[in-house]
């Protein structure tokens, strides 16, 4: 069975946010108004933020900080804290591993925004809108199915979205392989954020595999995941800088 | 044809078939606070929930506050009334259709809610077609769907009887309309032998079964908050801490209402000081346990200190959730002393000039004075002076010392007037447990993992919508009432009944023993 993981190497990562902006266009995040921004609203399926986030006495001021960047996609977790308190499945975790978000059943409750600790999750508080040359080039694909909505689809207001892992590319790859008479391999897909990185500082791939570079990179002393302590065992895999 | 008493004809059933003035005034009040409220959520509905003040990560604020704070009043009724039916106390009888009137309607507010709150509400029938069960969100469903069945079957089936006298004793210019509802809700109603020893059944088999619903009801409420693993939310007590609460802030609602009622539609002789002292002390009980909860929950945080959680404690203590966390504090102190100091008071205190109201006054203003020194409004070099840190601490033990004096002042005031006093309270507990809940979930939501701290006001479509939410619950209470008898007849006529019998029984006092000398106390050989 495939397992979908990522490993980010923070000493490779620039913080260009490049990741951010292949990310919104591929998965048509809508951009919103600076003012909406402020209020909190601005939608990252992939962020790169300072950490620590809330600077104290211990990082300092300009020019003598100690702060770093880091990135953050969906964790798709393991054990993952939203799925569990979905109350219509809207949410779930499919049998590769990755947690999906079907914005045709959710009903908008925000339980999942709530109960995840990595604040990975968005919600439309208003119905997306673009401006005119973006509103026409709008990526077309979706995952669409019986009650199904999932991937790209421009999302209606008042749902829950996020990171999917570029779930279309995956559903994509496999067609093509389907198509062209032959078994999927694992290296067939990678996210957006994935192909795009500046500084090479992302791999993607199966945790199940011991030869994929994910698996190998797993095992570097250097790894470790966001807030391990929760429990939630996140399948982004950071390393650590230096 | 069922008799009645005369003074229950007069009191309790004419009121029902007259329209004063001052209701139609008060329906009208309430009615176009509601329909500000609607129009406030018509507006949220078109253009989405981006109209309220929520953002990230404060993804829940002030619905799901009012959702808690309407499901606790919801305690009010059931709970209490059926703990003392159970309990056979006598004096709740005049009380209990009150009481179970607000548990029906603070659900169906509640539980709009949860409506308002949601992004999508047409999509609401998804958590019956696709449920799952393991979501707190559907165990609480399911317990608010069977407490309210029970609730309005609990409210029902007492009022049959009362149904049925109304039925036969309709004033002959009453509308059709009205005789005709009596009728169809006394369900035949004939008063024989069989069906008293059914409906009694009936209500003692309920009452008991409630119990456990309504307990399950506010700890599943605290568990959707609980179950998850957000600093500040991740509590053990979090279940017996809201049940608490939820109890505790229905006996402040029952006050309000009780009073309301006792004053619209002059009940002294019903609802009387025999049913503001027992509740009252059980107030006070509930008071003491509420505190006692809130410091258990509070003082692990204090001392773990841990990165995540010790800031949200923080901002309650002396950050931005303070203003609202010492008001919910403040209030629930003045609620216990309102009701706990006046009785220590010996009657003879009004000579003394420290008890004296227009001392009270002129304490209040002092301290609130002194207040505005430490914040330093409006703000002038002589008061940047005091901000040392001794001037400080001088200038809250002044208000802590005023307050006192404020206090001690009213008391012969509050101890003449013990109905006031205990309206009093239950207003400021009431107030006190809607700032609980808001210093539960927000804080909470503005200091989560990952995110920078935020900060949340509420925005007018959140205002309008909570005081429209109010107001259709007084709306819903009062228009029922205009209908429906607020004392339940029978069972304040069974209560004369066995409290005539108990008259007559003379149980002798037991014997006293002789008096004994110093001798036999073995003091003195």
């Amino acid at each position: 069975m495939t397992r979908w993981a990522m490993v980010i190497d923070l000493e490779k990562c620039v913080a260009c946010q490049g990741c951010s902006i292949a990310c919104r266009f591929e998965n048509n995040t809508p951009a919103v108004s600076p003012e909406q921004a402020a209020q909190g609203r601005a939608i990252r399926w992939n962020d790169v933020f300072p950490l620590p986030v809330n600077p104290t006495e211990e990082t300092g001021e300009y020019p003598n900080v100690k702060a770093r960047y880091m990135t953050r996609p969906c964790m798709h977790c393991e054990n993952p804290p939203c799925v569990k308190v979905c109350p219509v499945q809207a949410t779930y975790k499919d049998e590769e591993g990755l947690v999906r978000q079907n914005y045709a059943r959710c009903i908008g409750c925000r339980f999942c925004t709530v109960a995840c600790p990595y604040g990975v999750r968005y919600f439309n508080w208003y119905a997306p809108q673009w401006e005119d040359p973006l509103a026409q080039r709008l990526n077309p694909d979706r995952v669409e199915g019986r009650g199904v909505l999932e991937g790209p689809a421009v999302r209606p207001k008042g749902v829950v979205e996020k990171c999917t892992f570029c779930i279309h590319r995956l559903a994509k790859a496999r067609a093509r392989a389907e198509a062209e008479g032959r078994p999927f391999r694992a290296d067939e897909y990678v996210p957006a954020c994935v192909q795009t990185c500046t500084g090479k500082a992302r791999y993607f791939g199966d945790l199940d595999d011991p030869n994929s570079t994910v698996a190998q990179l797993e095992k570097s002393p250097r790894a470790f995941r966001l807030l391990e302590e929760v429990g939630t065992h996140p399948k982004v895999i950071y390393l650590r800088e230096g | 044809m069922l008799a009645i008493d005369a003074r229950d004809k007069d009191k309790i059933v004419s009121p029902l078939f007259r329209t004063p003035r001052a209701f139609v005034l008060l329906v009208l009040i309430l009615g176009a606070l509601v329909a500000l409220g609607f129009a406030a959520y018509l507006r949220q509905l078109i253009l989405g929930l981006g109209v309220t003040a929520m953002d990230r990560p404060v993804y829940w604020s002030t619905y799901m506050v009012n959702f808690v704070f309407f499901i606790g009043i919801s305690h009010a009724g059931t709970l209490i009334s059926a703990i003392l039916r159970v309990t056979g106390a006598e004096w709740r009888r005049p009380i209990t259709r009150v009481a179970e009137a607000i548990t029906v309607f603070a659900l169906m507010v509640g539980t709009l809610q949860i409506i308002i709150d949601m992004g999508r509400p047409d999509r609401l029938p998804f958590t019956l077609l696709y449920g799952r069960l393991q979501s707190p969100i559907l165990w609480d469903i399911v317990s608010v769907t069977v407490y309210f069945l029970s609730s309005v079957t609990y409210l029902y089936l007492p009022l049959m009887p009362d149904a049925a006298i109304l039925r036969d004793n309709c004033p002959p210019d009453a509308p059709a309309w009205q005789r005709r509802l009596y009728t169809l809700l006394a369900l035949g109603w004939r008063g024989n032998h069989e069906q008293w020893v059914r409906l009694e059944k009936a209500i003692a088999v309920l009452a008991v079964l409630i119990i456990p619903v309504a307990v399950s009801v506010h700890s599943i409420i605290s568990w959707i908050l609980a179950t998850t693993v957000q600093p500040g939310w991740h509590s053990t007590i979090f279940g017996p801490y809201f049940v608490v609460g939820a109890i505790f802030s229905g006996i402040g609602a029952l006050f309000l209402a009780m009073t309301g009622v006792r004053k619209a539609l002059g009940l002294e002789s019903y609802i009387g000081p025999r049913q503001y002292r027992n509740l009252g002390l059980l107030f006070i009980a509930m008071n003491a346990i509420w505190f006692y909860f809130t410091y258990a929950e509070h003082l692990g945080i204090a001392t773990g200190q841990q990165v995540e959680e010790f800031p949200v404690l923080a901002s309650k203590l002396w950050g931005s959730f303070a203003p609202t966390f010492w008001t919910m504090v403040l209030m629930m102190a003045a609620a216990f002393w309102v009701l706990v100091v006046p009785q220590l008071v010996p009657a003879g205190a009004t000579r003394v000039p420290v008890f004296r109201p227009r001392l009270a006054l002129a304490s209040a203003g002092t301290a609130a004075l002194l207040f505005g020194v430490i914040q330093r409004t409006p703000f002038t070099p002589t008061l940047a002076a005091l901000d040392t840190a001794d001037a400080t601490t001088a200038l809250w033990a002044g208000v802590i010392v005023m307050l006192l004096l404020a206090g001690l002042g009213v008391a012969p005031w509050l101890k003449a007037r013990p109905v006031a006093a205990t309206t009093i309270a239950g207003g400021l507990v009431l107030a006190g447990m809607w700032l609980e809940r808001w210093n539960i979930i927000v804080p909470t939501m503005t200091h989560p993992r990952l995110i920078p701290y935020a900060a949340y006001t509420p925005s007018p479509t959140e205002i309008l919508i909570t005081v429209g939410s109010l107001a259709l619950f007084a709306l819903l209470f009062v228009v029922f009432f205009k209908l429906f008898p607020s004392v339940s007849i029978w069972e304040v006529a069974e209560g004369r009944a066995l409290e005539a019998a108990k008259g007559q029984t003379v149980s002798p006092a037991p014997r006293p023993s002789p008096a004994f000398g110093r001798r036999e106390w073995g003091l003195r050989k």
